[in-house]
């Protein structure tokens, strides 16, 4: 299990390495000339002169990439340009803010999802099991832009029960202000991955119910409650795991538009925010920080399926 | 051997999966009103028009006017092809790249394959928008460049796929047999894994174009797609933003469409999942 652990390690910091030659290598290698894209194509010669001799444009790439790597070792995370401000404490701050949704989301995908996915596969076929496959055809085709708009529309302008955007830290407006404006941003995250986790869950549950083994377990009189919790779960959640770290890939994507439409003050608006204004020092940074994230999440799920599934645990399996 | 259809099965006819026809139809149809749109859209979508600004849904316009006082209908009617193209045009793309890097991966022994699946390694650790905004971030935003950019996102997972099956094919006896038989790679590559590897892959590929149309369109929500006056559905319901309250028909219009046409293709993939993976054959 620790040698598993500890290679699952080095492949996740073979990637982070690979991914910051990609970054740098796609925005310093595609054609155009990037103190003209920062500075838009009007701009005059010595403007381009003077960018081109503050980023350090003119050296060689490689110096340019061992600058920006290095640094990046260091923690030092580069200037962004349009705010003239270090991009390290801009994006931890963005970075809290968006872990608060993403961290709530997560959350209530793995409970809701493996809940409503074993309510279904328990009672398969049933009036409430059709309804929840119904919902999830539904939940899974709607697009997460298109929610917000629909919430705002039915909670913000016409009930006009909650705030349509923006955002309140807990010190300036107390809890129930700040929770207000996370209601909506979670419900848009939540609502297509609770119906893939659940679905999933579902179909590898009715596979795990139906094999020799739980017809075992329930053959030699095990109660029913049992069978469930002990034999049939944890072999059916294995799957579910993975899924679950697909879908924080999945998140982060909705997290990116959610924040924008909700004016909500993270990450994925960063993200955005330096795109439009060409701020490329910034983008670099927050691409990196969003692919770690992305990366120990996906870590962690392997870690918990390893943990779950005994033939990994065990150590008779190569992974 | 349970992949393949035995001679005698070939012929005999299955009913249709149910989700299989419906979601067939409803594609269908949105393709039909894609390619004759032109013709039957009952204005110029992309006409200015003063006096009838912001209108409500009525008899001359179906889904209301926007703030230009363009018809919405026939601006709906002129996005169905961004939607559609950009699904199918970013898939299509990830199938031409992942088919063959993913069966070299399968068959290939040496350097190359590894070369090929520590790439795609990379590559599945970056979340797709990510890799999406990347692209569009150092260049001018136009639609090619969001359904080239959708597509070469999702080459790493087609390739994947695609090695998975072939791996799983030149294990099968048929396959060993033309080796021993002594033929080339290519043709084996050829002649036997790539008939034999369509099923998965085209149940992915309905999958993925999904995928495509959700990411495509969340794109040029956020700016980095097709550009105004285009009427591609995600960029309308951007620009309704600001007419939220006072003209909530400019946004749901597009988005009701998109809907429909994601949920019909997922039905379309659900059937096609039923229709060709031997496993899920004879199950409710």
């Amino acid at each position: 299990m620790a040698s598993y652990i500890a290679r699952r390690l080095l492949a996740v910091l073979g990637v982070l390495w690979a991914m910051t030659l990609l970054i740098f290598g796609i925005v310093h290698l595609l054609p155009g000339n990037v103190a003209y894209m920062i500075l838009g194509e009007y701009a005059t010669a010595e403007a381009v002169a003077t960018l081109e001799a503050r980023l350090g444009l003119n050296d060689p790439l490689w110096l340019q990439y061992w600058r920006w790597f290095s640094g990046l070792l260091g923690g030092d995370f580069g200037r962004s340009l349009v705010m003239d401000r270090p991009a390290g404490p801009l994006i931890a701050d963005a970075l809290a803010h968006s872990a608060i949704l993403a961290g709530i989301s997560i959350v209530l995908v793995a409970i809701i999802g493996i809940a409503l996915g074993i309510h279904s596969a328990v009672h398969k076929g049933t009036l409430s099991d059709r309804v929840l496959t119904l919902a999830q055809y539904f939940f899974i085709a709607v697009p997460e832009f298109f929610w917000c708009i629909l919430l705002i529309l039915l909670f913000a302008a016409w009930l006009g029960w909650l705030p349509a955007t923006g955002y309140t830290p807990i010190g300036e407006g107390g809890v129930l202000r700040w929770a207000t404006h996370l209601i909506l941003p979670v419900f848009t995250l939540v609502s297509g991955l609770i119906a893939h986790v659940s679905r999933l869950t579902r179909s590898s549950m009715i596979e795990t119910l139906e094999s020799g083994y739980v017809l075992a377990a329930r053959a030699r009189g095990v109660p029913e409650g049992r069978v469930l919790r002990r034999h049939a779960l944890p072999n059916a959640l294995l799957p579910t795991v993975t899924v679950l770290a697909v879908d924080v890939g999945i998140l982060i994507g909705g997290i990116v538009v959610v924040e924008t439409v909700f004016a909500y003050p993270g990450l994925g608006r960063l993200l955005i925010f330096a795109i439009e204004n060409h701020d490329l020092p910034l983008l670099m940074a927050g691409m990196m920080v969003v692919t770690t994230v992305y990366a120990v999440a996906n870590l962690v799920a392997d870690i918990l399926y390893a943990f779950l599934n005994p033939r990994i645990r065990y150590g008779r399996a190569a992974a | 051997m349970s992949s393949i259809a035995a001679p005698g099965e070939r012929g005999r006819s299955r009913a249709l999966p149910s989700s299989l026809v419906w979601g067939g139809i409803v594609v269908g149809a949105i393709a039909l009103l894609a390619i004759i749109g032109p013709w039957i859209a009952p204005y110029d979508p992309d006409a200015f028009s003063v006096r009838v600004r912001l209108q409500p849904p009525s008899a001359a316009h179906w889904f209301g006017t926007d703030e230009f006082g363009r018809d919405v209908f026939s601006r709906v009617l002129a996005g169905a092809h961004y939607s559609l193209g950009m699904g199918f045009g970013a898939t299509a793309l990830s199938l031409v790249l992942g088919i063959p890097l993913g069966l070299i991966a399968a068959f290939d022994r040496g350097w190359l394959s590894e070369a090929i699946m520590r790439a795609v390694d990379v590559l599945i650790s970056v979340p797709p928008i990510l890799l999406g905004l990347l692209v569009l971030a150092v260049t001018e935003p136009a639609l090619w460049k969001t359904i080239v950019a959708v597509g070469l996102v999702y080459v790493p997972i087609m390739t994947r796929i695609v090695r998975a099956v072939g791996l799983g094919l030149l294990a099968e006896d048929f396959v060993q047999a033309a080796r021993a038989r002594g033929e080339s790679a290519a043709w084996i590559l050829a002649a036997e894994i790539l008939p034999n590897a369509w099923p998965p892959i085209i149940v992915e590929t309905a999958l993925r174009i999904t995928f495509a149309i959700l990411l495509g369109s969340a794109l040029s929500f956020l700016g980095l797609g097709a550009q105004p006056p285009a009427s591609e559905w995600g960029l309308m319901i951007a620009e309704s933003r600001p007419f939220i309250e006072q003209a909530p028909w400019i946004g749901l219009a597009p988005g009701l469409c998109l809907c429909v046409l994601l949920i019909a293709i997922n039905l379309l993939g659900e059937g096609l999942r039923e229709l060709l993976d031997p496993r899920l054959r004879g199950r409710g």
